[in-house]
């Protein structure tokens, strides 16, 4: 392959990574309604959101495995694993590090979740809060495409998208038919012992 | 031959998705919380057991537990 694919490659599968990670990042925002979301139900959202994770990070292995083979990223094996130790444009590539380890921590603690439990699952899952953010501003930072409208474009979409998902499903906006939390009183059921 | 799936009651949160799993067997109360269809433990024939599973692993709380046919069980 001539670099000019693999650097095609490269920034290709960083976007559709990006787009993937805010997809599930809004899918696991709007599945704490506790609800169906965008026409799903329950089950179809965390389905979805489950295969959007590994489908994104499938991406994500693509991204960086192709940086490696690129002679213009410098990239280093080490550089994929290690933070801020890249010979080209350290910090920014370095937050595209740090995101790929909070991803590759969410995605392994949550396949491993029963054997964990829930309480450290939710702890490492909160992660990704930090993991999107860091991803996406390592695509403003340190992308070719960064002053391009069309990547800007994605970035800007990719923020109202889980701006709007976090707003619209936030508790406060829930019409008072429906209960908003758990109900205190109702583990008095007769049945199902 | 059927397997009890056991709900633990403190760690659900009657998101519901069991009961789009396993529509056959639970319904949802009016809180969203899972009811099941024959007013006792759950029992899970063998040809639900998939979904069964499913639900198992994709319960967001990790409230549900499938257990051994009742027949290999150990009482105790
Ligand atoms: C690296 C990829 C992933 C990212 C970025 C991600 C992101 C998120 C986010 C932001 C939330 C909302 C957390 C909250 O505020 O409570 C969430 C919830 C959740 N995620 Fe993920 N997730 C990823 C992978 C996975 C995988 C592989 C599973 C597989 C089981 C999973 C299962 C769940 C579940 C069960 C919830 C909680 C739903 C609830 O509380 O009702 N996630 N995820
Ligand atoms: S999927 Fe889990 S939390 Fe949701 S209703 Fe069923 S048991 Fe409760």
């Amino acid at each position: 392959m001539s670099t000019d694919a693999l650097w095609y490659l490269a920034r290709g599968s960083g976007v559709v990574s990006l787009i993937l990670f805010t997809v599930v990042v809004a899918l696991g925002i709007g599945t704490r309604s506790g609800r169906g979301f965008a026409g799903m139900n329950r089950l179809a959202v965390a389905s979805v959101h489950r295969a959007a994770s590994l489908l994104a990070l499938v991406f994500l292995v693509i991204h960086v495995s192709t940086l490696l083979f690129d002679p213009y990223a410098q990239l280093g094996l080490v550089d994929v694993v290690v933070p801020f130790g890249s010979g080209h444009r350290p910090f920014w590539v370095g937050l595209g590090t740090l995101a790929l380890d909070l991803a590759l921590a969410v995605a392994i603690t949550s396949l491993l979740r029963e054997r964990i439990g829930l309480r450290a699952w939710r702890a490492v899952h909160w992660l990704a809060y930090a993991m999107w953010p860091i991803a996406l501003a390592h695509g403003i930072g340190s992308g070719s495409d960064r002053s391009t409208g069309w990547m800007l474009a994605i970035d800007a979409l990719c923020v109202l998208t889980v701006l709007a998902v976090a707003v619209s499903t936030h508790p406060a906006f829930r019409d008072t038919e429906t209960p908003s939390t758990t109900p205190q009183l109702v583990t008095t059921r007769g049945e199902q012992r | 031959m059927s397997r009890p799936l056991i709900i633990d009651w403190t760690a659900c949160e009657g998101r519901g998705l069991c009961a789009d799993l396993l529509p056959e067997l639970i319904g949802q109360d009016k809180w969203g919380y899972p009811q099941s269809r024959s007013g006792r433990t759950v029992l899970v024939p063998p040809e639900l057991e998939r979904p069964a599973r499913k639900a198992v692993h994709l319960c967001p709380r990790l409230a549900l537990r499938l257990e051994a046919d009742a027949k290999t069980r150990v009482t105790g």
